[in-house]
């Protein structure tokens, strides 16, 4: 029996905001796997909790006639991991996905709850950064769509408000199409484990097909938020695809992130991850877009 | 509060009072007497609290039995045939002298079924994957591999996707 003051299961977006507005304590769960183990722990213990679960306007992967790919909040890892407009649009935020926890959670465990948990780990985050998600909230005082550089504004804390439900994540065409994509995640075990450095890059090719067009770099667990390397970014535009490329990206990331020592890894160690695992994730990202590297 | 929980378990429909703030593995256990679904971390780590829900391996002990209103559950109970007889997943099991002390057994068959219900052939490094969340202490998983491998493999050569 876990420890729950009370729980409201909602029928609906509307019906979830207006239970959420009833009561003032009241917080959301979805998939669970994060919210039911603190309620466990006791983090969360005596909790108000109104249920998104199964909620079948909060889960569904669509594209847009403009491209736009849009994944609703609370479809779980596992549906999105292998779904053919992820596989065709955006392949690396399904590998991310797929690398979350183990089978069963990725059949339980939800995008929305990966992002609004607001943790550096997660595994979604630093791909959806990559890939410039928009967020979309809904409350009784309408709908916000948010980007995701303006969502997180701390370890574990972020601009939702808690009657605010995450309903949907937006990619717009222009930040997939014609790009290579690679997250790759570090951990002490290849499954049921939490990232100790996880790295999203992305490449977009010029016609020559040797050089860059663009670059994106995002971390996650490399500061208190997931992160992007804007900087290294704007510096590799136009750089020949070869060894210069990959030693630019490696030594930028480091000056741009801000990893902690924790229990799961020093500083020390998570910079060096961050420089070989841009190097990895730039080189197979050019690669993924169909160029080649003289190294 | 108790709610009235209704929902499809093996194959047969059930009506029962559930606490709202209960576990599925608990009402399944507890209220159901199905206790081939075991307790053991109760944070969705190891795996053996896994049950089907509409097909999908779940971890139960992080489930809430509410949401289970509706939907169909299956267990190992839910496996043997009409005549008693093993399911084949199993059968390959204990061919393959995959199980120890047995306490994992039932969630990773669980896992199995879904794996083996898709149709579709698996290497070995694949199944690995797939079996990742469960924790087993004695096998060191190569038997429970074995057993994987060739139910995969009879069941492809069957029904081949």
């Amino acid at each position: 029996m876990f420890d729950i003051e009370s729980l409201y299961q909602a029928t609906g977006i509307q019906d979830a905001i207006r239970a959420l507005q009833a009561d003032e304590r009241a917080m959301i769960i979805s998939g669970g796997s994060d919210v039911l183990i603190q309620c466990r722990e006791g983090r969360l213990a005596g909790c108000s909790l109104v249920s998104i679960h199964g909620i079948p306007e909060l889960m569904g992967i669509e594209q847009a006639a403009d491209g736009t790919v849009t994944i609703r909040a609370a479809t779980s890892f596992s549906h999105i991991a292998n779904h053919e407009i992820i596989r065709r649009t955006v392949p690396m935020l399904g590998d991310a996905v797929d690398q979350v926890g183990g089978p069963q959670i990725r059949n339980i465990g939800t995008i929305g709850g990966n992002v609004c948990n607001g943790v550096t780990s997660a595994d979604s985050a630093s791909s959806l950064w990559a890939l410039n998600a928009t967020l979309e909230l809904h409350s009784a005082s309408g709908v916000r769509q948010v980007p995701i550089r303006d969502f997180y504004t701390g370890a574990g804390k972020t601009v939702r408000r808690r009657d605010e439900v995450l309903v949907a994540l937006h990619i717009q065409k222009k930040d997939y199409d014609g790009f290579g994509g690679c997250y790759l995640k570090y951990g002490k075990r290849n499954a049921m484990e939490i990232a100790t450095l996880g790295c999203a890059a992305m490449v977009r090719l010029t016609e020559d097909r040797r050089h860059v067009a663009d670059l994106r770099l995002a971390y996650g667990v490399a500061g208190p938020t997931p992160l992007r390397c804007v900087n290294t970014e704007d510096a590799a535009r136009g750089m020949k695809t070869d060894e210069a490329l990959l030693l630019h990206v490696a030594a930028g990331a480091v000056a741009e992130v801000n990893p902690r020592t924790s229990w799961r890894a020093s500083k020390e160690f998570r910079l060096q991850l961050v420089s070989e695992l841009a190097k990895r994730a730039v080189r197979q990202a050019t690669l993924n877009a169909g160029g080649e590297l003289d190294v | 509060m108790f709610k009235t929980l209704t929902m499809t378990v093996n194959g047969a429909e059930v009506s029962i009072p559930v606490d709202e703030r209960e576990s599925l593995v608990d009402t399944l256990r507890n209220r159901l007497g199905l206790t081939s679904v075991k307790k053991g971390c109760e944070v969705g780590e190891c795996g053996a609290c896994t049950v089907l829900v509409d097909g999908e391996a779940i971890d139960s002990c992080i489930y809430l039995s509410v949401w289970a209103e509706g939907r169909r559950i299956l267990t190992v109970e839910g496996l043997k045939s009409p005549t008693g007889e093993l399911d084949p997943i199993q059968q390959a099991f204990i061919d393959e002298a995959a199980t120890q002390c047995g306490f994992c057994t039932p969630g990773i068959i669980m896992s199995a079924v879904e794996i083996v219900g898709t149709g579709k052939r698996y290497s070995r490094e694949e199944l690995r994957k797939l079996i990742s969340g469960h924790l087993c202490r004695c096998t060191g998983y190569e038997s429970i591999l074995n057993a994987m491998e060739r139910i995969v493999e009879e069941t492809y050569k069957r029904v081949g996707k």
